[in-house]
């Protein structure tokens, strides 16, 4: 199925515009967000899948009205909430969320650094050879 | 200018920041009160990408590969396992392939479905490489967008554009420029830049 995320040769974006020395974020909520990105999925089961499955689930024009971390924001809200979390258990059954993704990990909320970067991630493949 | 925070499309949103800000902060105050995540952990994470997951670590492994033959042989022939040599890897960096730039062949990297990216040695990515502008434009008018970056190139140099996704990052090996003979390892990993590592720049 396509869908407004793939955008690869669409027409009408115009010209690319660089900033100058970007900063890494651009606002102290997107700092936030990002990290809160990165540390729920230790106790809510979900995967960079589902969170890109969230953002490309949305209607065309308002994805196209969103901003990169407005989206992520859009995708960890429903995400924890299908998640499971415990003060808002969702529809689905603790079973069915464990499906979801099923390397979910214990809750650990004190997760060191080391052990968040090096965490895998779902479905991890090998790396095609170059073609020549 | 473009508005700080601009939207896939660029659109101005300045005035739902503060919307923005608060629905975030609300967000992580449920979280930590449920107890999921800490908020020490979130200050941890974001001083690592302002600080220690960027650019400069690529900028090592090029300059490593522009000194050593025998290592520039091993990253373009197992990426991930040569830039672990130099303690970089992991997260959104779990398969990564180097492509080579030539005087013949020039590279350019894009993810036209989101923001795929090589995390550990390029850190995230900047807000044009996940803009439907560059998304869309550079797998069908590469040169146009290049040159929009002010890299014109002649046309006798062949353009190869990379479509990253989740599960294989790329990342660009630029030429060395010429006249850096002499200089070493670390002179060398301070001419790399970011945008020469992505294809949208020389060195």
């Amino acid at each position: 199925m396509n869908g407004i995320h793939d955008m690869g040769g669409m027409d009408g974006f115009g010209p690319v515009r660089p900033e100058a020395n970007e900063p890494v974020f651009h606002a102290a909520w997107e700092r936030r967000l990002f990290a809160l990105s990165q540390a729920v999925p230790f106790a809510v089961p979900y995967g960079d899948d589902h969170l890109r499955r969230e953002i490309e689930r949305l209607p065309p024009a308002e994805y196209l009205g969103l901003s990169y971390y407005e989206a992520w924001l859009h995708a960890i809200r429903s995400l924890t909430r299908l998640g499971c979390t415990p003060s808002d258990p969702c529809s689905r059954s603790a079973a069915s969320c464990r499906a979801v993704r099923p390397r979910a990990s214990r809750p650990n909320r004190r997760s060191p650094p080391a052990m968040w970067m090096r965490r895998s991630r779902p479905a991890p493949r090998r790396a095609s050879p170059m073609p020549a | 200018m473009v508005g700080r925070r601009s939207s896939l499309t660029d659109h101005d949103h300045d005035a739902e920041e503060k919307g923005l800000a608060l629905r975030v902060k609300a967000l992580e105050e449920l979280l930590v009160e449920q107890g999921l995540v800490d908020p020490a952990a979130l200050d941890r994470i974001v001083e690592a990408y302002e600080t220690r997951i960027g650019p400069r670590n690529g900028a090592r492994v090029v300059a490593r590969a522009w000194i050593d033959p025998a290592y520039r042989e091993r990253l373009l022939t197992n990426a991930t396992a040569a830039i672990g040599e130099l303690g970089y890897g992991g997260l959104q960096g779990e398969n990564m392939v180097v492509v080579e730039n030539t005087p013949k062949r020039h590279n350019v990297l894009v993810c036209t479905l989101c923001s795929c990216y090589p995390w550990p040695v390029l850190g995230l990515p900047p807000v044009w490489y996940k803009s439907a502008a560059y998304r869309s434009r550079v797998v069908k008018d590469p040169r146009g967008v290049l040159a929009e970056f002010g890299l014109s190139l002649p046309t006798d140099i062949e353009v190869r554009v990379w479509d990253s996704s989740a599960e294989l990052r790329y990342m660009v090996l630029p030429l060395r420029p010429p006249g850096t003979d002499d200089l070493r390892e670390d002179r060398l990993a301070g001419l790399v830049t970011r945008d020469g590592m992505i294809g949208t720049a020389l060195v």
